[in-house]
This record gives C-alpha cells, structure tokens and sequence, in this order.
C-alpha cells in the first residue's frame, strides 16, 4: 500500500469478483455469542476450579521450590540423583507425603490450566472434546501410576 | 506594552502547526473484496487535533468510503473505539501528538466482532452480553412515593462503574474474548458490578449467579488490557475481581 490517497480500495487479488449484488462474507469473529446466553450448567465448578488454582499454586511455590532445591542444588546437585537417593527419601513417610502432594496438586493444577487454555484456544467443540478427553485420560494415567510407585516402592527390588 | 504580544501572535501565525502525517488503515469492503487492506492517507494536520479529525479530514476531502462511527465527537457516547497503534482508544480523545505521528498512525477496527465495513463493527453480540447481566434497578415491594434515599458511602460504593459509556474498548481488549466471545467480557461484568453494589438494587444475588456461569467472571486471567484499554479510567480489572470476591464470600 502507498501512498496512494485517490482511489479507494483497489482490486484485490481474488477477491474482485465480489460487487454489490454479491458482496464478500463479512470478517466473523469466532464462537460469536448469540441470543439469550444458556443458563448455568455447572453450578459452582468454575469457581472451585478458580480457586483451587490459587490454592494450589500457594502450596506448590513451597512444594516444588522445595523439590527443586533438594533435587539440584543441596549435597552435590544432579548427581547424587540414583535409586539409592530416592529409595534413602521415600523410607521417610514425610517425604512420601512430599512427593504424593506434589503429584496430585501439580498434575491437577497443569491438567486444570490447560483445560483452560483449550477451552481458549481450541474453537470447533469436536476439536475441544478430544484434546480434552487427551488431557484427562494423560492425567488420571500419570496421577494413578504416580500414587501406585510411591505406595508400593520397594527399595530391595532386583 | 502591546507590543511584544503582537510579535508574538505574528511568530505563532509564521511557523504553521500543520505536519504531514500518515494514516494507515485498515479497509473492509465486502462490496469490492472479502480480505481487508491496509490503505495509506496522507495528510495535512495540526498534532493538537484527534484521530477524529484525521478521519474526518479523509472522509470529507479525500475519500467518501471511508467507513466510521462517530457521534459526539467528545468522549461521551461511546461511538468510536477502535484499535489505533495496536490500543484500543477513542478516536476523538486521542490527540495526533500523543501517538507519535513521526511514524505512520494505524488505525483498524476493534477486535474480536464481526467487522462489516472499514472501522464499523457488529456490536450485537457485545450488547447481549450487557442485556444478559440484566443492567437496569430491580427492586420487589411497591414503589416508594418519592425517591430511593441512599447515603454518599454506599453511592461511592459503585460509582467507578456508573462511569462507563459502553464503548467496548475493554471487552475487545480482552484476549478471553478473542479467543471466545461466550466470556461475557469486562464491560458486561462492570456494569453488573454497577448494579451488584448499588444499596437500593435487590437483584444482585441473580446477576452474581449469571456471572459464576462457565462463561463468566471465572474466565478472566487478570491481564490488565481492559484496565488499559478504558477511556473512562474505570479500574475495570479491580472491578471485576470484586465480583469474583463478592461470589466467594457472597457479601457486597
Ligand atoms: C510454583 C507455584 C505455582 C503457582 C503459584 C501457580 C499459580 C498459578 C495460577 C494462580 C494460575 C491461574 C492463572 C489465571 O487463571 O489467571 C496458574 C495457571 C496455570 N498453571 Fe500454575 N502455578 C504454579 C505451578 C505450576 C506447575 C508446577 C504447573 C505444571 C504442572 C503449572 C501449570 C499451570 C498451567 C498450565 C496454567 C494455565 C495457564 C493459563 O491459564 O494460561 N503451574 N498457575
Ligand atoms: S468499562 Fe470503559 S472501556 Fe469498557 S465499555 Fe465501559 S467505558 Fe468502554
Ligand atoms: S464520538 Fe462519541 S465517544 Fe467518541
């Protein structure tokens, strides 16, 4: 586009088949709302979502920092990491405590956000529907096989 | 005495406040093609005049076609949002001189509405919203003979958001609403909020209910552009978190 002040819009390519007998389909914005917006479905599931967010996120700024810190910085960093680490931690109930907390509030708040952002981003409801059944059945898998592992460690297996 | 006033009345009129600056907008016309281009206008215009100014100067002296609303041309019926250099403003309070006219001045309709033609919206879907939060006094019992007394804290109570001229500049900010126009948007929740708070309305408990739906208050992520975006200086985020507040601890 120059500078061009006289004309108004030009031929465009393609699109010069349209006049006014037969105009161009407006520019739609997506999931437009229409009529009467339906009346609440989910009763206060919203809300519990939006402040288990919170909640969560406020216990997993000590849980994980605390994760972190332990994993990679105290006694040598990454490379203390081995069976014999992990199998030493999890003989302390406090720390299966730990670990078990963390698993169920991480993958529940990650699985919520991105629920979230499906809700955001995918625009076709089939779309939404599978990415959504994904997300769940990737969650319950890795929160169950999480719980299983820390409640039956066995620090002697072969 | 006279004097020095007169010269410098004559050094005033010498130096024109006029400069040349490029208005680059974003044209729809679903007559001619069905993609939008960006056009160029140049123009002569003193920076202490509007964007306003800038489209009428086009309009009227350049080219006719160029599609807009504008009614009062003064910040107060709301006609005019649009998205100039990426904000959302309106066009007859945002001074040539604020936004930098060295640089090309971009001018395109708001975002996330149908647009029909050039910088003219569908606002129906925006205005549904407004209608579904039900903005008008609900009272049971019958009419008082004189008027509904309220003391000045409780009016201060919800007098930020009386403030709103329905411009939809912070509704089509907001990046939920882009993605999704379902979410009711801030400007539909600011004026629930005027009414939620408001001591003489009894409706607030519904208009609380209509907004913890799945497509209400509980989708916005705090991002601040409709806080930004209003022309009105409404504190718009504040706003609808006291919503989200009021609906946790239901008191308001
Ligand atoms: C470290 C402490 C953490 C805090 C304080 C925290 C806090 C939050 C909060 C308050 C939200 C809601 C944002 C909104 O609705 O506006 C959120 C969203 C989210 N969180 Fe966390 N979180 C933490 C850790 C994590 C972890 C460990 C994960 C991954 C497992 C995670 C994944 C997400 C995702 C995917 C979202 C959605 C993003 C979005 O809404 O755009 N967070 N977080
Ligand atoms: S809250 Fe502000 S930005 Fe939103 S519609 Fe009202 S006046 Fe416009
Ligand atoms: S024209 Fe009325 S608000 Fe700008």
């Amino acid at each position: 586009m120059s500078a061009d002040t006289s004309a108004a819009i030009g031929p465009v390519e393609g699109g010069s088949h349209y006049d006014v007998e037969n105009p161009a389909p407006y520019i739609e914005a997506p999931r437009k709302r229409t009529g009467k917006t339906p009346r609440a479905t989910r009763g206060n599931f919203e809300m519990a979502a939006w402040l288990f967010m919170r909640l969560s996120g406020v216990v997993l700024v000590v849980l994980v920092l605390g994760h972190l810190l332990i994993q990679l910085f105290l006694d040598g960093g990454v490379s203390k990491i081995g069976f014999a680490f992990v199998a030493g931690r999890w003989a302390s109930p406090f720390w299966q405590v730990w670990d078990l907390l963390m698993l169920w509030l991480a993958m529940l708040h990650g699985a919520n956000g991105l629920r979230t952002v499906i809700n955001d981003y995918a625009e076709r409801a089939n779309t939404r529907l599978w990415l959504k059944g994904l997300l769940y059945t990737a969650t319950v898998f890795t929160i169950l096989l999480g719980t299983l592992v820390i409640f039956t460690f066995d620090p002697n297996i072969r | 005495m006279a004097t020095p006033v007169l010269d410098k009345v004559e050094a005033e009129s010498a130096a024109s406040p006029y400069i040349t600056v490029t208005m680059r907008i974003r044209r729809f016309n679903p007559e001619v093609s069905d993609a939008s281009v960006w056009e160029d206008f140049q123009i002569e215009i003193d920076p202490k005049e509007r964007v306003l100014d800038a489209l009428h100067k086009i309009k009227w002296d350049v080219d006719g076609t160029l599609t807009f609303r504008r009614s009062c041309a003064h910040g107060i019926c709301g006609s005019d949002a649009m998205r100039i250099n990426g904000k959302n403003r309106l066009a007859c309070k945002t001074l040539i001189k604020d936004i930098n006219p060295e640089k090309p001045i971009t001018v395109e309709a708001i975002k996330g509405l149908t647009v029909l033609k050039d910088l003219v919206v569908d606002m129906e879907p925006f205005f549904q919203a407004y209608r579904d939060v039900m903005p008008f006094l609900v009272t049971k019992g019958n009419e008082p003979t004189r008027e509904r007394l309220q003391s000045a804290e409780d009016r201060e109570r919800f007098d930020d958001t009386t403030k709103c001229i329905l411009c939809a500049a912070c509704t089509s900010s907001c990046p939920v609403f882009w993605n999704d126009g379902q979410y009711f948007g801030p400007a539909a929740i600011v004026n629930a909020h005027r009414f939620i708070f408001d001591s003489r309305d009894e409706a607030g408990e519904q208009r609380l209910e209509i907004l913890n739906d799945k497509d209400g208050v509980w989708r916005c992520r705090t991002t601040f552009n409709c806080t930004d975006a209003c022309p009105r200086g409404i504190e718009v985020t504040k706003a609808i978190q006291e919503v989200k507040r009021a609906l946790i601890t239901r008191r308001f």
